[in-house]
């Protein structure tokens, strides 16, 4: 869910941003009849419209900007009677600790080698789907195949977590007994570290692939067909025109997914991973999102947590900026 | 554009067709399994490695879970928190989109700017616990509601909507003496029935398939959600090296956890169509017109 928001929340920032809307005030409408001059005057008018505004500007304040400030504790020492504002400050200590831990490159190596598969697989598998769902006519059975593909995104991380274990139980799941049987191996998948990844991109796979095709298929369906036309006449293969036109068409949608991707790189998703996570895999199911919580909720080390935690939100900030100033470079359109 | 079929062409298309049709299959596949299993005796599960329609069918599996309280109670409680968490945060997201979506309304800029801001940064998993936990909100249910009460992606989206919608309508209900309330409640609502049906079932699905709040928020394990619960029944006892799990438990039957997961899914497949069609829309309203 949370991934489905943040692709569709960037994708309103691609466009006109929803904060600058206002300030580009598409045709100036009639001139409002509204007293100018003095706030009191003004609040008096719009008294309904500040009533229904508050609990909106209060459950902002309390639920998104008071954590926001609470992410101080990460330069200091929380304890929990002396609250967020009382608490002494260290400066960066829990940061030194942090870098200076064995957990520390372990972690990263864990959270990036998860991120570059799903980039590397997850991400090109969505462009080659909805290339071929695109080159289906028959509508009923391109229909039907998005029918059957989008239901895995509705579904939540601890089923898909569910129906894992159940594919892959010990003894009598199906995947379990096919994959040794092929492989002629006597593989515990769920336990054995060397198969986490895998699993873990599979289940990425499975649950997003289809629905990720969404957005490309609104994109090929902009690319213009008289393109292809012309390709025809001048001889141009199937292979060709995916090539020349359609691909070259859908660009700026690629670059903008990509982007965003990149962007939530360090975002494992906390659910998925530690679902799959059990005391023989930690070695290389442990990413960012996952220790946070370890350490953080069931080890109450709350202020070293938080400062994991914002080193993972700064980096992500730099990367998504990052990729975006280097798209630009590159002649392309970026997100912003 | 005219059909034009070359051989290879042809030939491209029937392995295309083919493709898709397996993916779509093998998408389908672990659910018809896990029907399947949720009606077959635990002796068939264990027996036969792969199955879509049991040997012999038996409704053993439901009489057992219904027949558990710690069962049916997550599954009241996440009926009852999802229908109250929808209909509050959509009170919330309503309510606030609405001024918002007035131009002449003074701080409006700011306030859009803030949330906006808030899309981007957060504070993160443990200061918003600790804040949740100040509030005294832990082992409440209202914890798994109110941290997630105004997504501002669908703020944004419902007021842009409001704002679309002709002003003149509003411009004869005042004339008629309407207050800003009365015309939000009588007039706008009534016209937004699709784009909030959209937006309910967005949250209903969040809060329905949230498994993080109620890991971080509720401990006590006889408030558990369905996820919680699900979570518990299919993770077998000697793989959990990991947080919340009650050590009195007992590992249930094979059969037992067929029958959660269909209980757990079939709510989503039962609004899938809607889900579908209205989840694309949004997709789509948010990548084209911003």
């Amino acid at each position: 869910m949370s991934q489905l928001t943040d692709a569709l929340a960037s994708n309103i920032g691609h466009g006109q941003g929803p904060g600058t809307d206002a300030g580009k005030s598409s045709k100036p409408r009639k001139p409002p009849k509204v007293p100018r001059g003095k706030f009191s005057v003004h609040f008096a008018h719009y008294k309904w419209l500040y009533l229904l505004l508050a609990p909106g500007v209060v459950y902002f304040a309390v639920f998104r900007y008071a954590p926001m400030y609470g992410v101080s504790i990460a330069f200091k020492d929380y304890v929990p009677f002396l609250g967020v504002n009382g608490s002494p400050w260290v400066g960066t200590q829990h940061f030194q600790d942090f870098f200076s831990n064995p957990d520390f490159p372990r972690l990263l190596g864990n959270t990036l080698i998860l991120a570059f598969l799903n980039l590397g697989i997850a991400f090109p598998l969505t462009i080659v789907l909805a290339l071929l769902l695109n080159e289906v006519r028959l509508s009923i059975l391109k229909r039907t195949v998005q029918t059957l593909v989008y239901i895995p995104h509705f579904l939540s991380w601890t089923i898909v977590a569910s129906l894992s274990f159940l594919l892959f139980a010990l003894d009598f799941g199906p995947l379990f007994l096919f994959l040794n049987n092929v492989m002629g191996t006597d593989i515990d998948f769920l336990s054995d570290p060397n198969w986490f990844r895998p699993l873990i991109v599979l289940q990425e796979i499975w649950k997003n692939t289809g629905w990720g095709t969404i957005i490309f298929l609104a994109a090929l369906a902009t690319v213009d067909q008289d393109q292809y036309e012309a390709a025809i006449i001048d001889g141009a293969g199937r292979f060709r025109r995916v090539w020349h036109i359609t691909l070259p068409g859908i660009r700026s949608t690629i670059i903008v997914m990509l982007i965003l991707a990149i962007g939530q790189m360090l975002n494992t998703g906390f659910e998925q991973i530690y679902l799959m996570t059990n005391a023989l895999n930690r070695s290389v199911a442990d990413v960012f999102d996952t220790y946070v919580y370890f350490v953080g909720i069931t080890q109450g080390a709350y202020s070293y947590s938080t400062a994991v935690g914002l080193f993972k939100s700064l980096v992500g900030i730099v990367l998504i900026f990052g990729t975006n100033a280097l798209a630009k470079r590159f002649n392309q359109s970026g997100l912003f | 554009m005219k059909i034009h079929n070359t051989t290879g062409g042809r030939i491209f298309d029937a392995a295309n067709y083919v493709f898709l049709s397996l993916i779509g299959i093998i998408t389908l596949l672990p659910f018809i399994y896990v029907i399947a299993g949720s009606f077959a005796n635990e002796a068939e599960i264990t027996r036969r490695a792969f199955f879509v329609w049991p040997e012999q069918f038996t409704l053993g599996s439901y009489e057992y879970i219904f027949s558990t309280p710690a069962f049916t109670r997550a599954l009241v409680t996440t009926i009852l928190v999802t229908a109250v968490g929808t209909l509050v945060q959509l009170a919330f997201t309503v309510t606030m989109a609405y001024p918002l979506a007035k131009k002449t309304l003074r701080g409006r800029q700011v306030i859009l700017s803030l949330v906006v801001f808030a899309m981007v940064f957060s504070g993160g998993m443990i200061p918003t616990f600790l804040l949740v936990k100040d509030l005294g909100l832990l082992n409440s249910y209202w914890a798994l509601i109110l941290p997630a009460a105004i997504n501002p992606f669908s703020l944004i989206i419902i007021k842009n909507f409001f704002q679309e919608l002709p002003q003149e309508l509003e411009e004869s209900a005042k004339m008629d003496g309407a207050t800003e309330i009365g015309i939000l409640w009588r007039i706008l609502l009534p016209l937004s029935k699709p784009v909030l049906a959209t937006f309910a079932l967005f949250y209903a699905v969040g809060i329905w398939n949230d498994f993080m709040s109620p890991l971080l928020y509720l401990s006590d394990n006889s408030k558990w959600t369905l996820q919680m619960y699900l979570r518990q029944v299919t993770a077998s006892s000697d793989l959990l090296g990991t947080g919340n799990v009650d050590p009195n438990y007992i590992p249930p039957e094979q059969g037992i956890k067929f029958a959660v997961i269909v209980v757990a899914t079939l709510p989503i497949l039962i609004f899938y169509p809607f889900l579908q069609k209205h989840f694309a829309k949004g997709m789509l309203i948010g990548s084209v017109k911003g």
